[in-house]
């Protein structure tokens, strides 16, 4: 289908903007830090956590100290290397002493200085345990099993043991699903705040250089207003593909200590998908505000003042859509879908939690009817006020220039 | 030739009369631009206030008044950047100038290019919001560079060229599209003797060629030296329209006198308002004309030393019209901005 030639020249136009915003702020240093930002702490958490987990395991590798009599200490050894497969996490254990009959050990002393963490001492037939009271609690149970089978000389038989494992609990898929859901919601959030204030800086910087005056004489308002849109949504994508596929190549690398979050209930993929739309919808939504607002201020401190009743409002419609997690099936959680600030949050939340689809469709269509009418009250505004004159004002100047009757 | 063209077609309809005429569609095709009955109104105040104007295709044409008059506001109109509250215009044929963009260039007051664009860059993105595909913008923008002495910048950022340089870039860039209406605001602003003289020229080569040129200025003396047609605006109302001579012929011309005799029966045929300074005389020509004058100081023996007389400037057209004040208030723009560049200097 053929659009109308106005139509062409309006997307014609909005093109030759969004590529030159999406290219000036892609190929920016401070784009650059932009990105880098949020992986800073993925690799510093996964650096720390890395070396955190090593240290960890180091220090709490413990090893049991064993003074039997004669070699009851070496079987008890034996037993232990046989049995550390079945029984996992058992600390290692080393033989210190082999005491004749009426040779004693004097344990407190050992584990006072060395890097022993128990001592066994006693006899295989009536062991004694020294240690604090975690280790004690802890290696209780193993020594009495170690021990008989020291005793027995390892002749008993160990039956193999079938698993029947579950993925998860219902309880604890829920939870998960509203980790995932919250996690969605604060990412949406987050993002939409960072491009909705880029666009704003964005657009303050183009006034302070007087290019607005010749954009505003060569295209429509309303191309110019779509083109900025666009172009930080293009940014946007950006700077998720970066985030994305770093957060998948370190879960990929084993970072054990990355948070993987439960599968929403649409799957992940189909909610990845809506969670670009939300985003699409939310942005698109909060950036018309924030440009409307732009084409009233001349300086950042005017940007700060103006935007700042946007930005609480985002703030509110943020803590709505949380709390109508919390609260499904309320009519908060219905005011949350209905509103169209806070329908993308809400709505995606929902595809975390349900696996209904159509509530996604209609909330689409709705949000979409939304964002058509915000733009086009929001580039009319713009029109209005972004090339506002600045004519001499004063009683005194508009006396000294009227002509004549 | 065009230009004369122009001027007897203005002359035979006075532009500002001419609106009260039913208008043809054979006189709305020889206008670049008509604008009828401007009102633009900001929070009450009333920036431009009736404005009509006719600007022939082919013309140079200047909006003459001191800051804060409402020249930029009506350009601003007329390119479409804004509506007018009340009126109507019609651009190159056009009701709505922002659908005929690519026919038109606007080099505004404060120019502004983008920092961190490259100058060839900057030229090839201004010629992509009026239409020119990206890669043959480029290839132009390296071209008019390369022709106007600045090849060697082709690939400098904005940033690091000098204000003069930059300004040249943007006009550059008004013109790469070779538009057929070109709109200035206040396009000698901030421009040395040397950049004014090269814009000029510019100007000049551009009515030559066809294009339309409009500007602002709020110096008389480049209106009088370029235009065909000026509109004087003051107090957001356009008192004069029309060509420059018809602005200076709203005076008589001046007659400066010096006679052996300070006095004498000869006196009788000078006007009201003849005065004596030194030892000349200095009064408006008689309606009557000059003969009348001659015989009369010849038969009464006035003993004539010198006689001159002198067709008014624009300048004092502009008091006539526009009154003392806006005058003044012109003069002292005009000072400012002298004084500015002296700064700069």
């Amino acid at each position: 289908m053929l659009l109308p030639d106005a139509m062409t020249e309006r997307l014609r136009a909005a093109w030759v903007i969004a590529r030159r915003d999406f290219v000036a702020v892609v190929f920016s240093k401070s784009f650059i830090f932009f990105l880098l930002g949020p992986l800073f702490p993925l690799v510093i958490g996964f650096v720390a956590g890395s070396i955190g987990a090593t240290v960890q395991r180091d220090l709490d590798r413990p090893v049991v100290g064993v003074a039997l009599p004669a070699h009851e200490g070496d079987r008890l050894v034996m037993a232990r290397d046989a049995m550390a497969d079945k029984l996992g996490g058992l600390p290692e254990f080393v033989v210190l002493d082999r005491l004749r009959a009426d040779e004693r050990f004097d344990a407190r002393a050992v584990l006072r200085n060395g890097r022993i963490a128990a001592v066994v001492g006693g006899s295989l037939a009536a062991p004694i345990l020294t240690g604090t009271r975690e280790r004690v609690g802890e290696l209780r149970g193993p020594l009495s099993l170690l021990a008989a089978r020291a005793q027995a000389g390892g002749a008993e038989t160990y039956p193999p043991v079938k698993v029947d494992l579950l993925a998860t609990s219902a309880a604890r898929e829920r939870d998960g699903r509203v980790l995932t859901a919250q996690a969605g919601q604060v990412l949406l959030f987050l993002l939409t705040m960072l491009l909705a204030g880029m666009v704003l800086s964005n657009l303050v910087e183009e006034k302070a250089n007087k290019i607005i005056e010749v954009l505003a004489a060569s295209i429509p308002m309303d191309a110019l207003f779509l083109g900025k849109l666009f172009a930080m949504l293009g940014v946007s994508l950006a700077g998720i593909a970066v985030w994305g596929t770093g957060y998948g190549v370190l879960v990929l690398a084993g970072a054990k200590s990355m948070p993987v979050l439960a599968a929403p209930a649409v799957g992940w993929p189909l909610f990845l998908t809506l969670g670009f739309l939300y985003f699409a919808m939310a942005y698109l939504l909060l950036g018309s505000i924030f440009l409307a607002i732009g084409g009233m201020a001349n300086t950042v401190r005017e940007v700060q003042t103006l935007s700042m009743p946007a930005t609480m409002m985002q703030l509110v419609v943020f803590f709505l859509a949380s709390f109508a997690l919390a609260r499904p099936g309320s009519w908060i959680e219905t005011v949350s879908t209905v509103f169209p600030v806070s329908s993308p949050y809400t709505m995606l939340a929902h595809a975390a939690r349900d696996t209904a689809l159509w509530p996604h469709l209609v909330a689409l269509i709705w949000q979409g009817l939304c964002v058509v009418l915000m733009i086009r009250f929001g580039a009319r505004l713009f029109r209005r006020t972004v090339m506002k004159s600045g004519p001499a004002r004063g009683r005194k100047a508009k006396k000294a220039i009227t002509a004549p009757a | 030739m065009k230009m004369d063209a122009t001027s007897s077609f203005l002359k035979e309809r006075p532009v500002v009369a001419m609106f009260s005429d039913n208008r043809s569609t054979e006189s709305s095709a020889e206008l670049a631009i008509e604008a009828r009955g401007l009102v633009k109104r900001f929070d009450g105040f009333t920036a431009v206030d009736g404005v009509d104007l006719a600007v022939p295709r082919g013309s140079i044409f200047g909006i003459l008044g001191p800051n804060g008059a409402g020249k930029t506001t009506t350009l601003r109109m007329l390119l479409g950047i804004i509506d007018p509250d009340e009126g109507y215009r019609r651009v190159l044929g056009h009701e709505r100038p922002t659908e005929i963009a690519r026919r038109i260039g606007y080099l505004p007051e404060e120019r502004g290019l983008y920092p961190s664009m490259k100058a060839y860059e900057a030229i090839a993105f201004l010629a992509a919001l009026r239409g020119v595909p990206l890669k043959e913008g480029r290839k132009r923008g390296r071209e008019l560079l390369e022709e106007n002495g600045l090849g060697y910048a082709a690939d400098r950022q904005i940033r690091q060229l000098s204000k003069g340089m930059a300004q040249q870039v943007q006009l550059l860039g008004t013109l790469v599209h070779q538009p057929e209406l070109v709109v200035f605001d206040e396009p000698f602003s901030g421009l040395d003797a040397l950049n004014q003289g090269k814009l000029e020229r510019v100007i000049r080569d551009l009515a030559a060629r066809g294009t339309t040129v409009i500007f602002s200025t709020h110096v008389i003396a480049h209106a009088e030296r370029m235009c065909d047609s000026i509109a004087i605006i003051a107090g957001g109302k356009v008192p004069f329209a029309g060509p420059v001579d018809a602005a200076r012929d709203r005076l008589r011309p001046q007659v400066r006198l010096e006679t052996r005799d300070l006095d004498g029966p000869w006196r009788a045929v000078f006007p009201a308002d003849a005065r004596l300074e030194g030892k000349f005389w200095h009064f408006t020509l008689p309606e009557t004309g000059v003969e009348p004058l001659l015989r009369a100081l010849i038969e009464g023996d006035a003993g004539i030393l010198s006689l001159s007389i002198e067709r008014p400037g624009l300048h004092d057209a502009f008091v006539a019209i526009a009154g003392e004040a806006a005058a003044r208030a012109l003069e002292e723009n005009a000072g400012e901005e002298n004084a500015g560049q002296e700064e700069m200097r």
